[in-house]
């Protein structure tokens, strides 16, 4: 049978299944795409057919406008098979954020599956990762590092409501990604018991009301006008990374600038940042998930698409198993912003 | 150990006062003893452990680790402790981490050979905060996000909303009688013990400080009422003579005896006595940036005691012998300290002499003349006034002399933090030198209004050549008008010259950059 490096190869564009002539998280515009997630990194504008999740679609649709600039889509929902030429498609569960999906393809005996971005802790608003045994399995590695194991999300949450207690008197403002992690940020206080208002930048709230329209149930959330901002004393708000440090932020009077983030994991992470109180909320896997995902999909060969590669090669490596690294461009961290300082991160 | 770490992180990422407040005071009054006694020490610097060396630490963690992910790893965070706290492996069924007290008490007692396995076993305990907090401690590495006199600050207010009313200086009067983890500090605090009795032991008191004169408050001066002298530019001391042994405490409380022995040696006499520490060639007072030298060696050897010889000039006495002479006048306290220093004769030290004058524009007449290195201005004390703790109005004064100006180029700007977090509001500016070139010459972060700020702001962000994480680099076209109290030379800028006490004087919109200050205007106003 073919080796799954015949009929899947790196392209200009991305990722391209040969048989199937489609790409995978194209970079730039293609005749037909698949999409594993909505992050704009992954999702780009102005490919003639789109095939993902209805979620993705819905969530791409919020992001981009209704019609995304013509763009045809077609959704399929997870363990439905479709098959192109002579390729079988399969969206898998990736657990990264709602609609995220791996995509398995099956291909003359061979599988790849490319995982997009994922995770493996729980996620009250998104279906968890499902391993998919396979020959190549395409990983990301943005936290690939051993340093970062992130701790249990509830933890952190619990940091938040301790320091909203301790500091009654002023505004936490948590720096969160509008599409995924806001929402999960807010699912999370609300098992933790949080059901005041939670206030929201202006960008947070169309991908909200989507996440609600799909079923995620997010609770009594408001506008953070500037009008409001004054009158938030002991409440939260939640506003993409990059407001924390722009002008927007100068409606609260005394706030706590927060950051959900992996990154947080490192200090001197939050301390250039100017984070007050960093919460290590991540939607990607940490070191222990990586490596417990490659033990668990049984691959004999990855390919690693962005992050740090080299070590998880290396680790890889140690294991005996086959790495190399694809050097796809134009895939950042999204959701997990380094320096808050960097523009145009709110999609 | 938790609650420790969660406060060391926090006191570290939290601008504010307040808030740095708040955190200790929740801390002290929810962490049991004797842990928050340990950790008090620890905050105030009075517990510091060199059992550890960085290599035993990079040793144990590359037994746990691969080499290579190892050195990647510490690449990428940069710092060893820290790289150490995040890469140990989690253990899962290890034990509760230690305590504070069982740190301590296993530092003093175990053989260093026991270290590795102690160690080890406690990292397995721990979270990656809790091993990051243990492995600065024990090498010496802990960086306090709050000051001595914030932990104290925030223990009397605890005491106070428990019912106790008890201030900060009441604090520091027994503070350096107790040792660690005093718990009878906080038997007394919490209102179920007595007040420390610090008897013979050599603590500080709380000195006296002076307020800035405005020019309204030198209208109404009543010359006749006041006593003069010139305003040192050194440190701020407190030299306590006992028979527990001799201290110098610096004005925040800190004691620095260690890095005096000369001045400690010099002390013959039991009392307290207020002054100014400076380094003294031949009774000539030396620039601070002199006595900076002596200030940053922990214990000074032969060479540098030598080359840069400590001296106290003194200008009051709080304690005659153990007799508490605070509540007596300036004009009494200068008779005894002069009949102090007369009986003692104690060498590396003498009195501040009083300047002579009959009114107040002869005073500024002498205030104006006055260009030597070692004096920053005069100081007013009324005759009748007592030693009072604090900043009590009305009864002393320092007049500085006038700034030295200069016309700087904005080059950097940083966000603030707090409130000002959304706010370019710290600057770096520089002067041109010969060759063209702009040179850094120092940092400023206060001396604008709100309003200037804002428009600072807003001239930075449109103004951006380029970003370095939270500093920004601007186009050269702003003159700052900076103000400082002395420049002097420095290895450390590319310019060899720094600034003391720099600020925004005024914005010169109006200036060209082009026409700003060059280099040299700066180095004729060194010592």
């Amino acid at each position: 049978m073919p080796h799954p490096e015949t009929w899947l190869t790196i392209r200009p564009e991305g990722l391209h299944c040969v048989p199937g002539d489609f790409f995978i998280d194209p970079i730039r515009p293609v005749p037909r795409a698949v999409i594993t997630h909505a992050h704009s990194d992954h999702a780009r504008p102005g490919h003639g057919a789109v095939l993902a999740t209805p979620e993705t679609i819905a969530l791409m649709r919020t992001r981009m406008g209704h019609d995304l600039g013509g763009t045809t889509t077609q959704s399929l929902a997870p363990g439905e098979t479709l098959t192109i030429n002579d390729t079988n498609v399969r969206l898998v569960p990736a657990g990264h954020v709602l609609g995220s999906a791996q995509i398995v393809l099956d291909h003359a005996g061979s599988r790849a599956v490319i995982s997009g971005d994922y995770k493996r802790a729980p996620d009250p608003t998104c279906a968890p990762f499902e391993p998919v045994p396979c020959d190549v399995f395409v990983t990301e590695a943005t936290f690939g590092l051993p340093v970062f194991t992130h701790p249990p999300a509830a933890a952190e949450i619990a940091k938040l409501l301790d320091s909203v207690k301790l500091f009654p008197d002023r505004t936490h403002v948590v720096g969160a990604y509008s599409l995924g992690k806001a929402q999960r940020v807010i699912a999370l206080l609300r098992q933790a018991g949080w059901h005041d208002p939670i206030y929201l930048h202006g960008a947070h709230m169309p991908l909200c009301a989507t996440y609600e329209a799909l079923g995620v149930a997010l609770g009594d959330l408001r506008h953070a006008t500037v009008a409001a901002g004054r009158t938030l004393s002991g409440q939260i708000v939640l506003a993409p990374p990059s407001a924390l440090a722009d002008r927007w932020a100068r409606r609260f009077a005394d706030p706590v600038t927060a950051l959900a983030s992996g990154w947080m994991r490192v200090r001197q992470r939050a301390r250039a940042g100017g984070i007050e109180l960093p919460l290590i909320i991540s939607d990607h896997a940490d070191w222990p998930e990586l490596l417990q995902t490659i033990a668990d999909v049984g691959a004999p060969e990855i390919w690693v698409t962005h992050g740090n590669e080299e070590a998880l090669i290396h680790a890889a490596g140690l294991r005996r198993i086959r790495a190399r690294a694809l050097r796809l461009v134009g895939y950042d961290d999204a959701g997990e912003e380094p320096v808050i300082e960097s523009q145009g991160a709110a999609a | 150990m938790i609650a420790f770490a969660t406060l060391l992180e926090r006191l570290t990422l939290t601008p504010g006062r307040l808030a740095k407040l708040a955190l200790l005071e929740h801390f002290f009054a929810t962490e049991p003893d004797p842990d928050r006694g340990w950790a008090l020490a620890a905050l105030t610097g009075e517990l510091s452990f060199t059992a550890a060396k960085p290599a035993l630490i990079r040793g144990l963690a590359e037994q746990r680790t691969d080499a290579t992910l190892f050195r990647w790893s510490y690449d990428f965070v940069g710092d060893l402790a820290e790289t150490v706290s995040l890469i140990w492996p989690a253990t899962p069924a290890a034990a509760a981490p230690p305590t504070l007290a069982e740190i301590v008490q296993t530092l003093r007692t175990q053989p260093k050979s026991a270290l590795p396995a102690i160690l080890t076993a406690w990292l397995d305990a721990s979270s990656p905060d809790v091993r990051y907090a243990l492995l600065k401690l024990i090498t010496g590495g802990l960086r306090v996000g709050a000051s001595a006199r914030l932990a104290k600050t925030a223990l009397a207010a605890l005491a106070t909303r428990l019912g106790t009313p008890i201030s900060p200086d009441d604090v520091e009067e027994v503070w350096h009688g107790l040792t660690p983890p005093y718990e009878p500090l906080f038997n007394w605090l919490l209102s179920s013990g007595p007040r420390p009795d610090p008897a013979g032991a050599p603590v500080f008191r709380p000195p006296m400080l002076a307020h800035p004169i405005e020019p309204a408050d030198l209208a109404g001066l009543d010359p006749a009422a006041y006593a003069a002298e010139w305003k040192w530019d050194g440190i701020r001391v407190q030299l306590v003579g006992s028979p527990g042994g001799n201290r110098v405490f610096s004005r925040g409380a800190d004691d620095i005896s260690a890095s005096f022995p000369d001045i400690i040696a010099a002390m013959n006499f039991h009392g307290v006595l207020d002054g100014e520490l400076v380094i003294s060639r031949d009774g000539v007072i030396a620039p601070f940036a002199d006595l900076q030298q002596r200030l940053n060696r922990k214990s000074p050897g032969a060479r540098m005691q030598a080359d840069f010889p400590a001296f106290v000039r003194l200008y009051d006495i709080l304690f005659d012998g153990t007799e508490d002479v605070r509540g007596e006048t300036f004009s009494r306290r200068r008779a005894r300290l002069e009949a102090f220093v007369a009986a003692t004769n104690p060498a590396r030290m003498d009195l501040s002499p009083l300047v002579v004058f009959d009114s107040i524009d002869a005073l500024a007449a002498l205030r104006d003349g006055a260009r030597a290195a070692g004096i920053e201005g005069l100081m007013l004390k009324r005759l009748d006034s007592p030693y009072l703790a604090g900043r009590p109005r009305g009864h002393w004064w320092k007049w500085k002399r006038d700034p030295l100006i200069v016309d700087a180029v904005l080059m950097y700007a940083q966000r603030g933090h707090g409130k000002r977090s959304s706010f370019y509001s710290d600057y770096t500016f520089g002067l041109w030198r010969d060759d063209g070139e702009l040179v850094p010459i120092g940092k400023a972060y206060s001396g604008y209004t709100d309003e200037e700020l804002a428009r600072l702001d807003r001239w930075i962000r449109n103004n951006t050549v380029g970003r370095f994480g939270p500093v920004r680099e601007v186009a050269r076209g702003l003159v700052l008008e900076v103000a400082f109290d002395a420049a002097q030379r420095s290895s450390r800028h590319k310019s060899g010259v720094a600034l003391r006490f720099p600020r925004i004087a005024r914005l010169r919109w109006d200036k060209p950059a082009a026409e700003a200050d060059r280099l040299e205007a700066l180095t004729k106003f060194l010592p």
